[in-house]
């Protein structure tokens, strides 16, 4: 049985994967959008700060003998509590600021924590084992699905929802979203807004840290593996439409499938089919598949 | 057939160091120094490989000499290529027009590789490669005069390793190729080895340089059903393709995967449950004899890791070029380079080497396996060697070659070269 000129277990088998890679994308453009939607900040250090995520769990392990899955919630926490860190004594002085002084501010970090990582730990990379409970895989027919990427998907999926609920329907999230459209009102109210801001580049951050664990096991965990994923991550963000929650998570496992499905058809524009979509997208749609136009 | 090639070649190495001889009057140590200069990749993607560790093992070099050649000193001065091309050639040039440099080594990335060769042929300085895997380099580019490639080139990576796994019988090839020049020339000898020894290719995929993802290509080469998948990469796409192999169930499956250029630093990287089965060639090996087991011992005392083939091709270099500055008793980069082609080539490096006319220094090469977790004892003890490869047959022939210098110089050197060979490679001994 043939789809489009290729064996339908083949076509399927590459949508799957696709979806597998989605969800490292809408975990991380996630973050990336929350921090643009709340903040206003144009957070470049996202892929470093993911990298971070995974040398985190790898330490725990290497360091402290703590496994994969208190890792999975101890990194995103060290790691938000840093990137609060960040926010507070580095963002914060030039919130007032342009834009563009934020977006070259995380960029310079991004690119001394990467520089720090690569002095220590070298280029070539370290290993993390995947834990037992995820080892092997199943045979789904059309092709061998590793437990440890269908435990990705679900991962990806709960995470994203939770963010989303948390942002969308919850109180906190409400007063969020209204700090950010008048924060002198809210302030009114008697709400810590500084704080509300902290907390949230924290939380986008610990979004960051999570992908960095559930990459670990998967791609060697290596001081430049954020910088190999950011840039697609951005574009990703801007198909989603700037801010927005809903298009960075769809978005994400949309352009994970777009690239699979590539990869059958003309492997060689796999790493390029982002940006051709963002670039039809901008001129379609300027705002993004999901952004309010303005 | 093997003894004429070896006739041929003396007897073209001692016509090259004749006309050497008799064209150039100046002779001496220029500066009262011989300055050798790394150019290699000190922060990137090969760093681990190459970068500090080779000036770690240039110096080892030096101080085996004495740090000097006859009351001249010798100095290392070291740079960032930054694995781009225009960044090394500047570097070189500068070099060249302003430190009076002597000898230039680096280069482990091809596109640099071949600049640089270009660059110090123009201004007559001497220049060896460590880690530039492309075999144009003694090809349509060599440099035959003052250009050297020493630890390996993509002939000797693909062949050994292709033509060992299709006599065992691993008849069909899908290969995942990097998607560029080094990626293609690896996998179009490799494709040439598998197909001449009675095997066949049924697929190949090129995946984008780099990629951290090869799930979908695995994929591809599951479904093509053949026997091996030939990874024609390097670094950290290597790494993670074979990763995912194993995760994707390929090895469990009974495919073999044949890496077709691996360094021990992405093994140690990678661990032996990922890499352990893994077939390669490598033109060194720590552990390969007592030599090598002894030099190593010297080299980890001081870094802290084992060296990888690169890092102990910058000692063999760097210390063949100074015995040879030091026997020709001038740093001029073409007469230099004509000693070295009259000198066999064996360190704690190089078994059975030799400095071809074009430019290749030809030595054994060796098919290793990597060990199961098993079977190693510890950390850096990740290979079984299968066997050797004798140079000859690892490395393309300069009759089959490109290099236009070379087959001249061999054609001429021929007929008169014939008479001495004797008493050169007597010499030489």
């Amino acid at each position: 049985m043939d789809f489009l000129g290729v064996p339908f277990p083949v076509f399927a088998g590459q949508l799957l994967i696709g979806l597998i890679n989605g969800a490292f994308y809408a975990v991380l453009s996630l973050g990336l959008a929350l921090i643009f939607g709340l903040l206003n900040i144009v957070n470049f250090a996202h892929g470093a700060l993911y990298m971070v995520g995974a040398f985190v769990a790898f330490l725990l392990l290497d360091v402290l003998g703590i496994g994969y899955w208190p890792a999975l919630v101890l990194s995103p926490i060290i790691v938000g509590v840093f990137g609060m860190a960040i926010e507070r004594f580095l963002l914060r002085p030039i919130a007032d600021l342009d834009h563009l002084y934020g977006l070259l501010l995380t960029f310079g970090l991004a690119l001394l924590i990467e520089g720090l990582f690569r002095q220590v730990y070298g280029v070539s990379g370290e290993t993390y084992a995947i834990p037992a409970a995820l080892q092997g895989g199943f045979n789904l027919g059309f092709m061998f699905l590793p437990t440890y990427r269908a435990w990705v998907i679900v991962a990806a999926v709960v995470v994203c929802g939770a963010t989303w609920f948390l942002i969308e329907q919850t109180r906190l999230g409400a007063t969020m979203r209204a700090a950010v459209e008048n924060a002198d009102l809210v302030r009114a109210f008697g709400v810590n807004v500084p704080l509300l801001v902290t907390l949230t580049y924290g939380l986008g951050v610990a979004l960051a840290a999570f992908a960095g664990v559930l990459a670990a096991p998967i791609y060697s965990v290596n001081p430049l593996m954020g910088s190999n994923i950011i840039i697609v991550v951005f574009a990703i963000v801007v198909i989603g439409g700037l801010g927005s929650i809903k298009g960075a998570i769809l978005s994400g496992f949309l352009l994970g499938i777009a690239e699979g499905v590539t990869r059958v058809y003309y492997p060689e524009a796999s790493n390029i089919i982002i940006f051709v979509v963002m670039a039809v997208v901008l001129i379609v749609r300027p705002a993004g598949l999901f952004g309010k136009t303005a | 057939m093997k003894l004429t090639k070896t006739l041929l070649l003396t007897g073209a190495a001692s016509m090259l160091a004749l006309s050497a001889n008799a064209q150039d009057s100046g002779s001496g140590i220029s500066d009262d120094t011989i300055k050798i200069g790394l150019i290699a990749d000190m922060s990137g993607p090969y760093s681990a490989l190459d970068g500090a560790g080779s000036e770690a093992a240039i110096r080892m070099a030096i101080e085996e000499m004495g740090g000097e050649i006859d009351g001249k000193k010798i100095t290392l001065q070291t740079a960032d290529h930054q694995s781009k091309a225009d960044i090394g050639s500047n570097i070189a040039r500068q070099w060249a027009d302003q430190d009076n440099i002597d000898l230039i080594l680096g280069g482990a990335n091809s596109g640099v590789g071949i600049a640089l060769q270009e660059i110090t042929s123009e201004k007559g300085v001497a220049y060896i490669n460590n880690g530039g895997a492309t075999n144009a380099l003694t090809n349509e580019n060599c440099a035959p005069e003052t250009g050297l490639h020493w630890t390996y080139d993509t002939d000797a990576l693909a062949n050994g390793t292709a033509v060992a796994m299709v006599k065992e019988g691993n008849q069909s090839w899908f290969f995942i190729t990097a998607d560029y020049t080094f990626g293609h020339n690896l996998k179009n000898t490799a494709a040439n080895a598998v197909q001449e020894n009675g095997g066949e290719v049924v697929g190949e995929v090129s995946a984008p340089f780099p990629t951290q993802d090869f799930s979908s290509f695995l994929l591809q080469a599951q479904g093509s059903g053949a026997q091996v998948v030939g990874l024609a990469n390097a670094g950290t796409d290597t790494q993670n393709a074979v990763k995912q192999a194993q995760e994707f169930g390929l090895t469990q499956a009974g495919q073999k995967l044949a890496s077709l250029l691996l360094f021990i630093t992405d093994v140690d990287a990678l661990g032996l449950d990922a890499a352990q089965g893994l077939t390669l060639t490598t033109g060194f090996y720590w552990d390969q004899d007592d030599k090598a087991r002894e030099w190593s011992a010297k080299y980890e005392e001081r870094t802290g890791a084992k060296p990888s083939m690169v890092q102990a091709g910058m000692y063999s270099s760097a210390l063949n070029y100074l015995k040879a500055v030091k026997e020709a008793g001038t740093d001029d980069a073409k007469k230099v380079v004509a000693q070295l082609k009259t000198m066999p080539i064996e360190d704690a490096f190089a078994r059975n080497g030799k400095v071809r006319a074009d430019g290749l220094m030809e030595h054994d090469m060796f098919l290793a396996q990597v060990k199961t977790p098993e079977e190693s004892s510890g950390k850096w003890d990740y290979y079984n060697i299968i066997r050797t490869i004798p140079g000859a047959d690892a490395f393309q022939s300069i009759e089959d070659g490109k290099c236009e210098a070379a087959k001249t110089a061999m054609a001429e050197g021929g007929a008169s070269g014939a008479s001495g060979t004797e008493s050169t490679s007597g010499q030489a001994q």
